[in-house]
């Protein structure tokens, strides 16, 4: 019996980070494979960073993303501040803490409206949204704005932030400075909470992610600057256990490595995950927007990322304000922190996901061996999974339909494959 | 009259840099009123530089295929930016995306001129190449001479 192929292919996928491509293939409407192919050379951070100081990670790794420059650093500054044993003061953790929000309000406006949003309203991008929703649109621009503001201040400059450094920051701003983004973060906050409503307005197919769902986890906050690593299945460990629960493997496709849990399942970390292990510790008015939203105590719904998303936006909002009424400024901006033979786990919460870094450092503070490992690596086999489950179930859908909802479930998980490795061809094969 | 002089792209990846270095050139020898910045990645963010700029001079590095350091000029007041040439930075937004952002949104200076670049080597860690080198010193001059016209105007 002969079989049936159909072959659709775009050029490129649009609305994500960087560069690669897909491919899915079928045979007789059942889903033979699906592969997500990552065309970048590979972005050697990992061995520029050997021979170097420990001193000038955050500067190097802030390099690898211009959209989430704060994850980088503050995973490095975790990780060797763990080498050299040092625990920086509350208020300069805090201070990160705050940075790290404006990194979350504008990477997560810009995702929110000007690369997702349109799939559900049915634009082909942002452009053609804002012919007809200009005021959607100036609203997430302005929500960006903010974010980009509170980066430049505390951060010393919107994108790559030079004023971070290990042991804390080279200049820590006055109370005064910070009291200029009370008002902006207030009409951010305001914004924030009419995004919620705007995408919980939307049309959602239900699709729901069932692999193990992984996060970082505080006791008294919803984690972002550090954390222990938790999952919905039980695993609860700190960040030097990562590499026992965690593996990469190369994969011949792709120039970004593959993450799976040691056991060779696959795991999904991101908005999903942090909400659904940590929405009992969001702000009181992030709960009762995401409540007002109709989410429950979990979301496994990757479409739904979207409201996740914007729920997000308003914690981070809300946070930033509690964390600029408490602030006190350091007597010091940083510790000062001496080099120490060793390894050491640093953690983040980036916009996509646990963000995990670990470094050897010799006694004289060189750096022997640096490991990254970005969320969209961590990502990317739940990605495909999610993809093969969305064309077995809508396998009959003609090309051009099935391949925008496959581009639009790769969007659901906002992939950085700049991060990983980078732009996206399309490619979907029927036999 | 407000002139503004924005050179987009990444110093660290080879020919990506010709934005940000013809900027440099046109600082050094603009007249002092006209506003000239650098939009390192992330172009969404040039839709803030644009705010209450008359005149817009946009550089950055494209890929069409044309001979390295080859200079196009786009009248983007004219006609939509073709915004497959101006990705060559592969950040969310591209240049040409976000001044359609920009037009969509009633935000676009009455007068913007696109200048490309064309790049051919743009890795990471990558210096210019000797033939971006001249496009960027060609641009510079072309880029200062539409400046001196549109200030020297009444």
């Amino acid at each position: 019996m002969s079989s049936t192929r159909r072959t659709i292919q775009t050029d490129y996928l649009a609305r994500v980070e960087g560069e690669g491509a897909m491919t899915v293939r079928l045979v007789d409407g059942h889903v033979e494979d699906v592969e997500l192919r990552i065309f970048e050379p590979p972005r050697f951070f990992e061995a520029m960073l050997r021979g170097r100081s420990f001193r000038e990670a955050p500067d190097i790794t802030a390099r690898i993303c211009g959209i989430c420059p704060v994850a980088y650093q503050t995973s490095a500054v975790n990780a060797m501040e763990d080498v050299c044993g040092v625990e920086v003061p509350e208020p300069i953790r805090m201070l990160r803490r705050l940075l790290y929000c404006g990194e979350w309000i504008e990477s997560h406006a810009l995702h929110v409206y000007m690369l997702h949003a349109p799939d559900f309203l049915g634009y082909d991008g942002a452009v053609q949204m804002a012919r007809e929703h200009p005021r959607e649109v100036e609203r997430g621009l302005a929500l960006k704005k903010t974010g980009n503001e509170l980066m430049a201040l505390v951060g010393g400059r919107e994108i790559h932030p030079i004023n971070v450094r290990v042991g804390g920051f080279y200049r820590a701003p006055t109370r005064a400075e910070l009291r200029t983004l009370v008002d902006p973060l207030e009409r951010a906050r305001t914004a924030a909470l009419e995004t919620v409503r705007w995408t919980s307005s939307f049309e959602f197919p239900e699709r729901e992610v069932d692999c193990e769902l992984v996060a970082l986890s505080e006791p008294q906050a919803y984690a972002i600057e550090d954390g222990t690593i938790v999952s919905d299945r039980a695993l609860d460990i700190g960040p030097a256990e990562y590499d026992e629960q965690f593996t990469e493997e190369h994969v011949a496709r792709s120039n970004a490595l593959h993450s799976r849990r040691t056991d060779g399942t696959t795991y999904l970390c991101g908005p999903l995950a942090r909400y659904t292990l940590g929405a009992d510790r969001l702000s009181q008015t992030a709960r009762d927007a995401a409540h007002d939203a109709g989410l429950g105590d979990d979301c496994r719904d990757a479409f739904r990322s979207i409201i996740v998303r914007s729920v997000e936006l308003v914690y981070a909002c809300d946070e930033a304000l509690r964390l600029i009424g408490a602030y006190e400024e350091p007597e010091r901006a940083a510790v000062e922190v001496e080099p120490q033979a060793g390894t050491g786990y640093g953690v983040s919460e980036a916009p996509r996901g646990l963000l995990y870094h670990r470094y050897r450092l010799d006694a004289d503070g060189t750096i022997r061996d640096a490991k990254i490992v970005p969320p969209t690596s961590q990502n990317q086999l739940a990605i495909e999974d999610d993809l093969r489950g969305v064309v077995s179930s809508y396998a009959d859908l003609p090309d051009d339909e099935l391949r925008d909802l496959c581009e639009q479930t790769i969007r659901n998980y906002d992939p950085c494959i700049s991060c990983a490795t980078h732009f996206l061809t399309f490619e979907v094969e029927r036999r | 009259m407000t002139v503004v002089v924005i050179g987009v792209g990444n110093r660290l990846r080879g020919d990506d840099a010709a934005g940000p270095a013809v900027a440099e050139r046109v600082r050094a020898r603009a007249p002092h009123s006209v506003d000239v910045r650098i939009c390192e990645q992330e172009p969404s963010r040039l839709l803030d530089a644009l705010a209450g700029a008359d005149v817009a001079f946009i550089v950055d590095a494209v890929s069409t295929g044309a001979a390295p350091g080859t200079l196009h000029r786009f009248d983007a007041s004219a006609e939509a930016v073709p915004s497959r040439e101006l990705r060559s930075s592969t950040h969310a937004l591209g240049v040409g995306e976000s001044l359609e952002l920009a037009r969509a949104l009633g935000r676009l200076p009455g007068k913007t001129v696109v200048f490309g670049i064309e790049g051919s080597d743009f890795l990471a860690g990558g210096r210019l190449s000797r033939a971006v080198e001249e496009g960027v010193e060609r641009a510079a001059a072309s880029v200062l001479e539409e400046v001196e016209l549109c200030t020297s105007e009444p």
